[in-house]
């Protein structure tokens, strides 16, 4: 078996050198001080992470699209500070040690002033640690595990969190759809997934329903059928899925194909116009929970999906939305601050109360985290119905 | 009893579409001694090709025998051309160079794969806008074959749907057909010869580059068709679909003694058993740990495969 020795090392040897080349040089001290010093006279850096490609890809380009459109919306009433934004973003391939290596380099070669970025709470959660430690703000735009920003001070979020969501999904489930027995579907190598059917398994047994099983999977699979076939045993009324969009689009499918019969339900994870693409007839009668709902008729709303819509040709999801708002915290917190100095930055960021975003009505708590109310949607025809509201 | 058994037809669809995949491996692997890691990637330009062909030929014919017959001869033809550039290009000029090269050459090659088609390329033709690359989203694969449920035990309890058997006898079919052409015909007597001593053959007036290269496009044709098959079971395409794969069929081809072919598709169809039976019993994480230690357990066992010959190194 030398073959697969020398496979072991080789592989070993590939990830070295991809590190290597990923892992930012330790810029030598003199020259980028040099080279940076006219850039940052006429533009403010504002850095991104997003998966861009890789599994959630989805995600990272909506997110992309929102911050751009917030962005040159701020450059086109006149910056900031009479300087103009401009965003620098790089790509996770939705992996977390990317993250992180995009966030090192964000902070630590182009001097942004605040780091956007993820989407994914697995991915957040690696990226967190290094904006704290460099003292520079970070703004997670939907990532709603709770870990996300309890990592320190500079960290954080404009949407809810998990512990909110997954009340939300098992409150209407046990109030509304009046669901006895439920069973969960799980992503295990999502931080955010676990949070969440942790949480949903919590509040639903809370409310005197009962989780008659428990399966997981890993992001990236594409046989769901054991997993499947293991629940259909236990006739559930319902599946809490709390995954992303690719996988459960083809889980609906694989359910249905198993004759699954139970409805399943979801979070934000599911939103994107893929899952209707992935998913099919499968996930139709499914509900999730999200951040908004583009059927909200309120101006703020529909001017947004409007500009959106000129600009992108589709309309935006929640990823989209919440991007954008994370944008326009930020560009707004630089404007109240003194200065643009990580610490001035921070205290401007946590002051936000108030601000009017997309996805509701954004204040930050002492914990750094934005309570809003969520929505609660029913898939109907290919697109996301809004059904409910619930406040927190 | 009835969850046992669709786990059975499960874990033996799974197996089908590995045991696809490993009969191209197993195959170059026994003509060239190469382990060529961008095997799955090729499987995942297949698939993306069947799903250019099935977009063009547009919803209306889908599900007819010759727009499927078409699916799959133009996937399997554009994957053999393929693996003739994979092959006359990266690998041909590296043959007498230490095998490690190649083998890292492969990897590139699968990298090189995987992420290039991650990429968004389109370009304008003539007012109509081509997509060269399909980017890193996943997508819904076409039902080329309309699904139809051949049967369905006490409601719903067991349930067996066409793709699965006919994907489980082309896999049967196809390994027969690969046993015969590689004992049986004059074509397969000279891969046999090349796989001895490629520079005795060459004496000996074997043409040693057409018979590589032949069997390099009839891998990458089959793992076009193992590819529209999987993509078939699974409905969905991406990208990075190829790797994994690629590497659970790898596990199969050495499980099975690497380089015979009928043992790549007994342990394709236990590995995939394995799988199953690992996720629906237990917990899904323990699946690869225990796919791969069912590996080394027959490596320290049986150190040639299940149906390997120990071969004498040669010095």
């Amino acid at each position: 078996m030398r073959s697969l020795g020398a496979v072991v090392a080789v592989l070993s040897l590939a990830f070295w050198g991809c590190e290597k080349k990923a892992a930012p040089a330790p810029a030598p001290t003199k020259a980028p001080e040099v080279a940076a010093a006219p850039a940052e006279s006429d533009t403010i850096l504002i850095g991104e992470v997003g998966s861009l490609t890789g599994s959630e890809a989805a995600f990272g380009i909506s997110t992309k699209n929102g911050i751009a459109l917030a962005v040159e919306e701020a450059n086109a009433a006149g910056g900031v500070k009479g300087k103009k934004l401009e965003v620098r973003v790089y790509d996770d391939q939705s992996k977390p040690e990317e993250a992180a290596n995009a966030t090192t380099r964000l902070i630590t070669q182009d001097k942004v002033k605040v780091v956007l970025g993820e989407v994914a709470s697995s991915n957040s959660l690696a990226m967190a640690p290094i904006a704290q430690e460099k003292k520079v703000p970070m703004i997670t735009p939907s990532s709603t595990n709770p870990k996300v920003t309890e990592v320190g001070d500079y960290i954080f979020r404009v949407c809810f969190i998990d512990p909110f969501q997954g009340f939300v999904m098992a409150k209407y489930a046990r109030d509304e759809l009046k669901f006895g027995k439920v069973a969960i579907l799980k992503d295990v190598k999502s931080a955010y997934s676990v949070g969440l059917a942790e949480v949903f398994e919590r509040k639903f047994t809370e409310m005197g329903g009962k989780i008659v099983a428990t399966e997981s999977y890993s992001k990236g699979d594409s046989d769901f059928r054991a997993q499947l076939t293991a629940l259909k045993k236990q006739k559930a009324e319902g599946i809490y899925v709390p995954g992303y969009y690719n996988d459960v689009g083809i889980i609906a499918r694989q359910a249905k194909e198993l004759g699954v019969k139970a409805v399943m339900m979801g979070g934000d994870g599911w939103d994107s116009d893929k899952l209707f693409e992935l998913g099919g007839a499968a996930v139709e009668g499914a509900f999730v929970s999200n951040h908004y709902s583009a059927e909200d008729p309120s101006p703020v709303v529909q001017n947004f999906i409007t500009k959106y819509k000129a600009k992108f040709g589709s309309v935006p999801d929640s990823l989209a939305a919440l991007g954008y708002d994370s944008a326009q915290v930020a560009i707004e917190a630089m404007k109240r601050a003194p200065d643009l100095s990580g610490p001035a930055l921070r205290d401007a960021i946590a002051q936000t109360k108030d601000f009017q975003g997309v996805a509701g009505k954004i204040s930050l708590d002492d914990k750094r985290n934005a309570v809003k109310p969520a929505v609660v949607l029913k898939v109907k025809d290919g697109k996301f119905a809004y059904v409910a509201t619930v406040n927190p | 009893m009835y969850g046992f058994l669709q786990h059975v037809i499960n874990g033996l669809a799974a197996g089908t579409i590995y045991a696809l995949v490993a009969l191209g491996y197993t195959m170059v692997y026994g003509v060239l001694k190469l382990i060529n890691f961008a095997h799955g990637d090729v499987m995942m330009v297949g698939v993306y090709v069947g799903y250019a062909v099935a977009f063009l030929l547009g919803r209306d014919s889908l599900g007819s025998t010759g727009s499927v017959l078409l699916i799959f001869a133009a996937s399997m033809a554009a994957c053999a051309l393929l693996g003739f550039l994979i092959e006359r290009f990266a690998y041909r000029p590296l043959r007498e160079k230490p095998r490690l090269t190649a083998l890292i050459t492969a990897i590139g090659i699968s990298f090189a794969l995987s992420y290039g088609f991650q990429l968004d390329a389109q370009v304008n033709v003539r007012g109509t806008q081509v997509t060269l690359l399909p980017g890193a989203a996943a997508r819904a694969f076409p039902e080329i074959i309309t699904p139809v449920e051949w049967l369905n035990i006490g409601d719903g309890e067991v349930v067996i749907w066409n793709r699965q058997v006919i994907s489980f006898l082309i896999a049967i079919g196809l390994m027969v057909g690969l046993q015969y052409l590689v004992f049986r015909t004059r074509f397969g007597r000279a891969m046999r010869a090349v796989s001895f001593d490629h520079r005795v053959a060459a004496l000996l007036g074997i043409p040693v580059d057409r018979v590589i290269a032949m069997t390099f496009m009839l891998g990458s044709s089959l793992a076009a068709a193992a590819g529209l098959l999987y993509a078939i079971k699974d409905t969905s395409v991406q990208p990075l679909m190829g790797l994994y794969v690629g590497l659970k069929a790898f596990v199969a081809a050495v499980i099975g003694g690497i380089g015979h072919v009928p043992g790549a598709l007994v342990g394709a169809l236990a590995l995939g058993l394995c799988e199953e039976f690992v996720v629906g019993y237990t917990n899904s994480s323990w699946r690869d740990a225990v796919a791969f230690g069912f590996l080394i357990v027959v490596l320290l066992l049986r150190p040639e495969g299940l149906f390997g010959r120990v071969q004498a190194e040669k010095v």
